[in-house]
């Protein structure tokens, strides 16, 4: 059996859920065996991970208001123990994180984290995640019987299989949390940076905060989150949250694209798995270039505009 | 406060990632090894801080071989007061936080603090798999935090935004940008970080639960599409029909 915790913030699941579930019924097939989820908390309509192929949902029923690592890991280890689970499966993502490393523990469970591939199982478990900020990939082997694996975003779309799914509830027993959450507070109406499939990120070309209006302009036009390079979050251009790279936030979208950037290895560290890049930037031998798919070699003053009204004459298309 | 800090060692970012001829081997030749940033710049320099502030101690950890010694040297240098090398090749997450936990029983530290992720595996899990084994509350890519008598505010990164927590010590943290300022260390601490002890302890008996088995370098990204920066219907038109991205 393979066990997916579907992350249900606010009691509404996020598509990286449904990425998890897909994964884990992908992982299921390759083991010919079936894929259940775990809910913990409330959740609008559990069986909808059915679609994704969950064969079975368990509903871990408790008071369950903020995350909490010890809680969370307690409640799906023992639902893992409980069902046999051999494949345990969760997000990378901020919770995610922090429960792997507890789960393997408490399974005794080899872990690999932040995977992008589905595992090979001829004669051992292997899973191949990127390495070196996404200079390398890395196969491991995993040689424990129980396996833990946290999945990055946007590795896999989510996908519809559709089976038969039962929802089971139980009421689970944890720990009391020794974590107090007093305050959350997430940017309202757009997609946070790791889960967004379009990005529009700008660097120190855009020569000072002022300049943004037409970033912004492009990314609602787009359907994109915004992001910048390290120095603009640095000298309080732009917030802190929306700093990607290295020692900012990793992002894999679909679509990102660099305005006035100049594409140093810190920053392409954190970015370089795009799937597409498109860089705006007026010196032709900007580094960025080196790494994209679609560049333009102008001044962006003049192009991200054009560019926006492109995309209005395309929407309109569509 | 008694503060164990877990610093790892990696290649430079600015590194040339190569392999040894079967791919099995991670190829070490010309490359330059740094203290992991989150380590050094973050979790480092906060629980100097706390220590300053506080009074206490500041004790370096390291899974690793001699070759790790000058990293950990650097670490004494910025000012911690003693360090740990627990004599080991680290080859798997779990293999790391069982040592460090096996140390950290003895110690009766209030924080364990490491980076938020060692920037070559990218795993982001020693420090969850200290919490589990010392049976300690975790809290994970700490951005910022103030300690009064036992109790910490930590603000912390989450998807698109921040949250703020309460959590009495003892407990794990990994740490985040924003959580200090860097340091440099300065001739002073570089002579005095000479005579600082560093002790070297044999690892408990573990098996690595995982191995990496291959590498692979990621398939040459084909050259770039230069666009008439006049004609963005074109970049649009390319985006749609031949990326198939929009
Ligand atoms: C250990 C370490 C970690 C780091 N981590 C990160 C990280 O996580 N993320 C990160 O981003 N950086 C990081 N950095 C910093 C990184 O090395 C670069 O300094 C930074 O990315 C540069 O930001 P930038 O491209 O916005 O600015 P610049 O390097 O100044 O580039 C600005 C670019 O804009 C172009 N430009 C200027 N005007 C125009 C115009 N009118 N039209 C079009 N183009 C224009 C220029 O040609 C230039 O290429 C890190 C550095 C170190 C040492
Ligand atoms: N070999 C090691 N010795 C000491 N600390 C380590 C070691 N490996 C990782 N760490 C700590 O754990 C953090 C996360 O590492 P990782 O889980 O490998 O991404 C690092 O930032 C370090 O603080």
């Amino acid at each position: 059996m393979v066990l997916v915790y579907a992350e249900s913030p606010k009691g509404q699941f996020k598509k990286s859920a449904f990425e998890a579930v897909t994964y884990g019924k992908m992982v299921a097939d390759v083991m010919g065996k079936s894929c259940a989820a775990i809910v913990i908390g409330n959740a609008e309509n559990a069986g909808q991970l059915g679609k994704y192929g969950a064969s079975k949902v368990i509903q871990a029923n408790g008071t369950f208001e903020d995350f909490d690592s010890q809680v969370f890991s307690t409640v799906i280890a023992n639902v893992a123990k409980e069902i046999g689970a051999e494949v345990v499966i969760v997000n990378h993502s901020s919770s995610g994180k922090s429960l792997l490393g507890r789960l393997a523990v408490k399974l005794d469970a080899g872990s690999v984290s932040g995977v992008n591939s589905v595992p090979t199982i001829d004669g051992s478990f292997k899973v191949k995640k990127n390495v070196f900020s996404g200079k390398a990939i890395a196969e491991f082997e995993v040689k424990t019987s129980i396996k833990v694996l946290s999945l990055i975003g946007n590795s896999f779309p989510p996908a519809e299989s559709g089976v038969d799914v039962s929802v089971d509830s139980t009421d689970a027993t944890a720990p009391t949390a020794r974590v107090t959450v007093k305050t959350i507070q997430t940017v309202e109406g757009t997609v946070p940076l790791p889960e967004a499939e379009l990005v529009v990120s700008a660097g120190r070309g855009m020569k000072g905060p002022e300049n943004w209006g037409i970033i912004e302009e492009l990314a609602t036009v787009v359907g994109a989150t915004t992001a910048c390079s390290r120095p603009v979050a640095d000298i309080g251009w732009r917030p802190h949250h929306e700093h990607v790279g290295q020692t900012g936030v990793a992002i894999r979208p679909n679509l990102y694209f660099a305005i006035g950037i100049s594409g140093a290895i810190q920053h392409l560290a954190g970015v370089n798995s795009s799937k597409v890049i498109v860089v705006i930037n007026k010196d032709p031998e900007a580094p960025f270039f080196k790494a994209a798919d679609y560049g333009i070699c102008a001044d962006l003053f003049d192009v991200v505009p054009k560019l926006t009204e492109a995309f209005k004459k395309f929407n309109a298309a569509q | 406060m008694k503060l164990l800090v877990c610093v790892t060692q990696t290649p430079e970012t600015t590194a040339n990632i190569s392999f040894n001829a079967d791919n099995t081997e991670f190829n070490t030749t010309g490359v330059n090894f740094i203290m992991n940033p989150y380590d050094e710049w973050y979790a480092l320099v906060r629980a100097l801080e706390l220590k300053e502030a506080q009074g206490g101690s500041v004790t370096i950890i390291n899974v690793g071989p001699a070759t790790n010694d000058t990293v950990i040297r650097k670490g004494l240098a910025i000012g911690a007061d003693d360090a740990v090398r627990i004599n080991a090749e680290p080859k798997s997450s779990m293999f790391v936080a069982k040592q460090i936990s096996e140390y950290a029983k003895q110690g009766n530290f209030d924080m364990v603090i490491s980076g938020k992720e060692s920037i070559d595996y990218n795993g982001a899990s020693v420090a969850a798999m200290i919490a589990e084994y010392l049976d300690l509350p975790f809290i994970s890519f700490g951005t910022k935090m103030e300690v009064n008598e036992n109790i910490a505010i930590i603000n912390r990164d989450i998807e698109g935004g921040e949250e703020v927590v309460e959590v009495a010590t003892p407990f794990v943290l990994s740490a985040a940008k924003g959580m200090a300022e860097q340091r440099i260390p300065n001739m002073r601490g570089i002579m005095m970080a000479k005579r600082k002890p560093l002790n070297i302890i044999e690892p408990v008996a573990f098996d690595d639960p995982v191995a990496v088995v291959g590498y692979t370098l990621p398939s040459a990204k084909s050259a770039v599409k230069m666009v008439d920066p006049e004609d963005m219907d074109e970049l649009v038109r390319l985006l749609h029909e031949e990326a198939k991205i929009i």
